[in-house]
């Protein structure tokens, strides 16, 4: 048995020799110039919230920092709660979209000190009640919330019991709906599908088969390039009439779209910093990259990396004076 | 104890099912009458001062992070521990490092690795079976991922039962302890990951170290309890006599318990494993690198095939982890009975072959690019990704008009009539008929914990939500059981069923239910049904494997005797397999109860609003922080009332 074994041993020695003979290329052969230049950027990280819009301003911000100014560059998946607790703890540099979160902003900014606003991104956030575009085809005056009643037995469905269902989801967004339809005397229910993905879903599937569907829901979103939903009109929005969260009876404000930063970071007022604070594009550069992401399937960073190649004056409008 | 055997006695003349017809009788009556009467509702925006304060400690916590000695010298440190451990075993599988454009060991050295340590452990057919499935994951286009996965899963499972044998073998030789070790490890399973993810970034920061903490507080209960189990279940006589032999307790331990609990033991190491494979997904909420990613990634854009892809790989994993370490337990078992020579032999001949062969391939996959890197161009995960979208699609577009009618009708029947009366009785009403059938079912003490646990559900603020979840739960639960019956019934009588459905089990027990969700979101809409399905898919299997179990294990002769006297399949399955597999039955209704709850916060996602949906909100809104701990906690207090009652029914009706 014994010699059995040395026998196996000799031959798998010469198998190996035999391999390593026709060789190949060895590991760190192809001068890996992963090093590069690193500039004085230094290290600069990016929380990545789990939507696609997010993830288009992450990768663009990403390309540039790391192509440009030669920044190392970490991103980080991460929910924004704790995104913004990171601030403190420095282990986040930089969240690039963030809609609102007056909570956060009041604990972060107001009361640790921990995080900074380092302005807008120039994309403009609407939330508000959305119907599949077949639906306000056929029935042009549901669009209008004075007409919903008329409505509701459309929307009726096992979870709304004889109501219409308003169907809510994304519980990441603080949403008024339940005082909404107290107050606006609306005969429907809401009803808590508890994450984007069953709202993009019930609203693909809605177009597609013809199913009625009113719920919540808002741009920009890479949904609503393929399937182009159409905005209920709510009581407008007049500042203050959100005031009391149990009163509300009007729309939700328009959202712009900020970037915060860590305190730390913008003191330090790096390159990396610079072009944060620079940044600013459009709903339609969004939901252009969001659609190389989600439609074309992508990866995020190859999508970056096209629309900044083609877009080469906005990117050098970004870039810290002395690095253009 | 008197008092149990007298209420025994009592209740027993009108036969337990009878009392037990009656209390409901008594309370439809009186919810027909009382309907919405002090029901203890809580809309969904709303806070009680309880979650406003736990909000308040959160936020104290958080503030104080900087300067508290607690954090700098204590978490801190453990943080750097975890931190570096889990960075060094990504260095060696997963992550370049040492300056090296790739990890240390590439592929080829990682398969041949796995395929050693299979074969000393296990043996030649799951040393095939290893290499087989990790070669398979470089096909899948995902071997960093995987890599990542693995060495994440490999710390917290090293790390979990570090702590965990230890802990389990005190459990094991103290009572006291283990009665105080048991409630905390109850905890630990079924209080919902999420509500414990954000919090645990803020005492261990963003990073692998609160990846692997969260893995672990979920994945080593089971190595603690089956270790105690194990130590427990020496016989006493073999005790006995290795003290009267002189032996010191140290000695009895390492000589005798432990290696008499051996089996047991590795069977919590396989449990430890799938639970830390389990948490891969929701990890990923908190940046753990891996599979998990590539799961949440997908989903954004519902890419179900890629969500599939990437699912299938930890699928894969979990299989040859658990063939592996199943084969490590069997041959423990083998190696103490059989001790032929010549066998020995071969496997020492195949240990030093092998230990060279691998040796030769973990230095040629540092050395060279080929061995290192998973080569692209035999990638076939795109494929299966691009063959799951199209199936999913075609089963979305024909099947959705019947499975939402089989939704309708069951949301109908079974779900609304259940919930409104759980969540539309006054509270002291749904508390006393709930104590009064624990009386009936399981005596005294059973109605005193119901009592205390339902106390507990009116404290946190969120008394109707846990109603509306309790009514899922239990629908749940007998559509479970009924799969498990008539499932395992048929796995447990033939051995063919079993090696066909089994794989399938262990598949839709480690699949990631994200994966799965989009369909079903498809096919039933954002619904508590929905939920309950995804509830099923995962209890199922585990009810299933336990009823098939318990038929095996009616003896044959008994089987036989009622075929040779003339009893149809039908009449021997009814009248002798079942009722002599009781015992199993009541484990698996049991273990399918746990297994639904902690689907909850799952179920919350796809529309089963109440406790799971708090939970979720509590965790992506901060004002709603403390709602999503009062309603985890919820969920626990029903975990621990469930399963206290099943179990002191169970206990008591086998005594009669």
């Amino acid at each position: 048995m014994v010699r059995y074994g040395k026998t196996g041993v000799g031959v798998v020695l010469a198998c190996a020799l035999a391999l390593a003979g026709c060789g190949g290329a060895k590991v760190g052969d192809t001068g890996s110039a992963q090093s590069g230049s690193t500039g004085d950027c230094g290290t600069f990280t990016i929380a990545v919230n789990p939507w696609v819009g997010y993830e288009a301003n992450a990768a663009v911000l990403a390309e540039v920092a790391e192509k440009k100014l030669g920044c190392k560059v970490t991103k980080k998946d991460l929910k924004e709660e704790v995104a913004w607790q990171g601030f403190g703890t420095g282990e986040v540099d930089a969240v690039v979209e963030n809609w609102g979160h007056d909570d956060l902003k009041k604990k972060y900014i107001d009361e640790q000190k921990t995080a900074v606003s380092a302005g807008s991104t120039g994309v403009a956030g609407q939330i508000g009640w959305y119907v599949p575009p077949w639906l306000a085809k056929e029935h042009p005056d549901i669009t209008d919330w004075n007409n919903l009643n008329k409505y509701a037995d459309l929307f009726k469905t096992s979870e709304s019991g004889d109501k219409g269902q308003l169907l809510d989801g994304d519980p990441s967004f603080v949403t008024n709906d339940e005082a909404l339809v107290k107050n606006l005397n609306l005969n429907f229910k809401v009803v808590y599908g508890g994450s984007e993905t069953a709202l993009i879903q019930a609203f693909k599937q809605a177009e597609e088969k013809k199913t009625p569907l009113i719920g919540y829901f808002y741009s920009p979103q890479w949904l609503l390039s393929q399937v182009k939903l159409v905005k209920v009109k709510l009581p407008a929005y007049a500042a203050g009439c959100d005031a009391v969260a149990e009163a509300i009876a009007c729309d939700y404000p328009d959202y712009d779209l900020d970037k915060i930063v860590s305190k730390k970071f913008a003191d330090a007022n790096g390159p990396a910093f610079q072009l944060v604070k620079n940044f600013k594009w459009t709903n339609d550069d969004q939901n252009l990259v969001a659609k190389y992401i989600a439609e074309d399937k992508m990866s995020a960073d190859a999508a970056a990396k096209k629309w900044v190649d083609a877009n080469a004056d906005k990117v050098n409008a970004w870039l810290p004076a002395g690095t253009k | 104890m008197a008092a149990v055997a007298v209420s025994g006695v009592d209740v027993r003349r009108p036969s337990r099912g009878v009392v037990v017809a009656l209390v409901v009788a008594l309370w439809l009556v009186l919810w027909a009458l009382l309907k919405g009467l002090h029901t203890l509702a809580l809309g969904p925006a709303q806070l009680t001062p309880l979650h406003q304060s736990l909000n308040d400690l959160n936020d104290a916590v958080g503030a104080g992070r900087n300067s508290n000695p607690l954090f700098l010298y204590f978490f801190n440190e453990i943080r750097l521990v975890i931190d570096e451990f889990v960075v060094f075993l990504q260095s060696l599988i997963s992550q370049p490092a040492f300056g090296r454009p790739l990890p240390l060991i590439g592929w080829l050295g990682v398969v041949a690795l796995v395929a050693f340590v299979s074969y000393a452990a296990g043996g030649f057919r799951v040393a095939l079976l290893a290499a087989a499935g990790f070669t398979f994951l470089g096909f899948q286009g995902l071997w960093q991922e995987s890599m990542d996965t693995l060495a994440l899963t490999l710390a917290a499972v090293v790390i979990a039962l570090l702590f965990g044998i230890p802990i389990g073998v005190w459990a094991g030789l103290s009572d006291r302890f283990n009665k105080v070790i048991t409630p905390v490890l109850d905890f630990m399973q079924t209080m919902p990951t999420f509500v414990y993810l954000a919090p645990l970034t803020l005492f261990f920061l963003i990073g692998p170290a609160s990846a692997t903490i969260a893995t672990l507080i979920y994945a080593a209960p089971p190595a603690i309890r089956l270790t105690a189990y194990g130590i427990r279940n020496v016989p006493g006589d073999t005790v006995e006599a290795s003290e009267s032999l002189g032996a010191t307790r140290g000695q009895t331990l390492t000589k005798v318990l432990l290696p008499t609990a051996k089996r047991t033991i590795i069977l919590g190491v396989n449990q430890t494993m799938m639970a830390a494979l389990s948490m891969v997904t929701i990890a990923a909420l908190i940046d753990a690198p891996g599979l998990g990613k590539t799961v949440i990634k997908a989903l954004q854009t519902l890419d179900v095939g890629t969500a599939f892809n990437a699912g299938l790989a930890i699928v894969v994993l979990a299989i040859v982890l658990d063939r592996v370490t199943t084969a490590a337990g069997t041959r423990v078992e083998r190696a103490r009975l059989n001790r032929n020579p010549l066998a020995a032999k071969v496997r020492t001949g195949g240990l030093v072959g092998g230990g060279v062969l691998t040796a030769v391939a973990i230095w040629l996959s540092y050395t060279y690019v080929w061995a290192a890197e998973f080569p692209v161009d035999v990638e076939i995960g795109s494929s299966i990704a691009k063959g799951v979208a199209t199936a999913t699609d075609w089963v979305q577009t024909n099947l959705s008009g019947i499975t939402n009618g089989l939704k309708d009708f069951v949301t109908l029947v079974l779900v609304d009539p259940l919930q409104s009366v759980l969540t539309g009785s006054p509270w002291w009403l749904v508390s006393a008929a709930v104590v009064a059938i624990s009386v009936v079912l399981g005596g005294i003490r059973a109605a005193i914990a119901s009592a205390v646990c339902l106390g507990l559900l009116v404290a946190t603020g969120l008394w109707q939500d846990a109603m509306a979840t309790l009514a899922s739960t239990l629908v749940a639960t007998a559509a479970t059981m009924v799969l498990g019956v008539v499932i395992g019934v048929w796995m447990g009588r033939s051995f063919h069923a079993d090696r066909i459905i089994r794989p399938v089990l262990d598949a839709a027990q480690t699949m990631p239910a994200f994966v799965y969700l989009v369909p079903f979101l498809a096919l039933f809409a954002a619904s508590r049904f929905t939920a309950i399905v995804a509830a099923v898919v995962f209890a199922a299997p585990v009810a299933i494997k336990i009823v098939a179990d318990g038929i095996r294990a009616v003896s044959p002769t008994t089987v036989e005797a009622a075929t040779a006297s003339g009893s149809s399949t039908w009449q021997t399955i009814t009248k002798v397999q079942l009722p002599m597999a009781r015992q199993a039955l009541v484990l698996a209704t049991n273990q399918g109860l746990v297994y639904v709850l902690s689907m909850v916060v799952v179920g919350g996602l796809v529309g089963a609003g109440a406790l799971g949906y708090d939970v979720v909100a509590g965790f992506s809104q901060g004002q709603l922080y403390g709602k999503g701990l009062a309603a985890g906690l919820a969920i626990v207090v029903l975990g621990v009332l469930l399963d206290r009652l099943t179990r002191a029914a169970a206990a008591r009706s086998g005594r009669v």
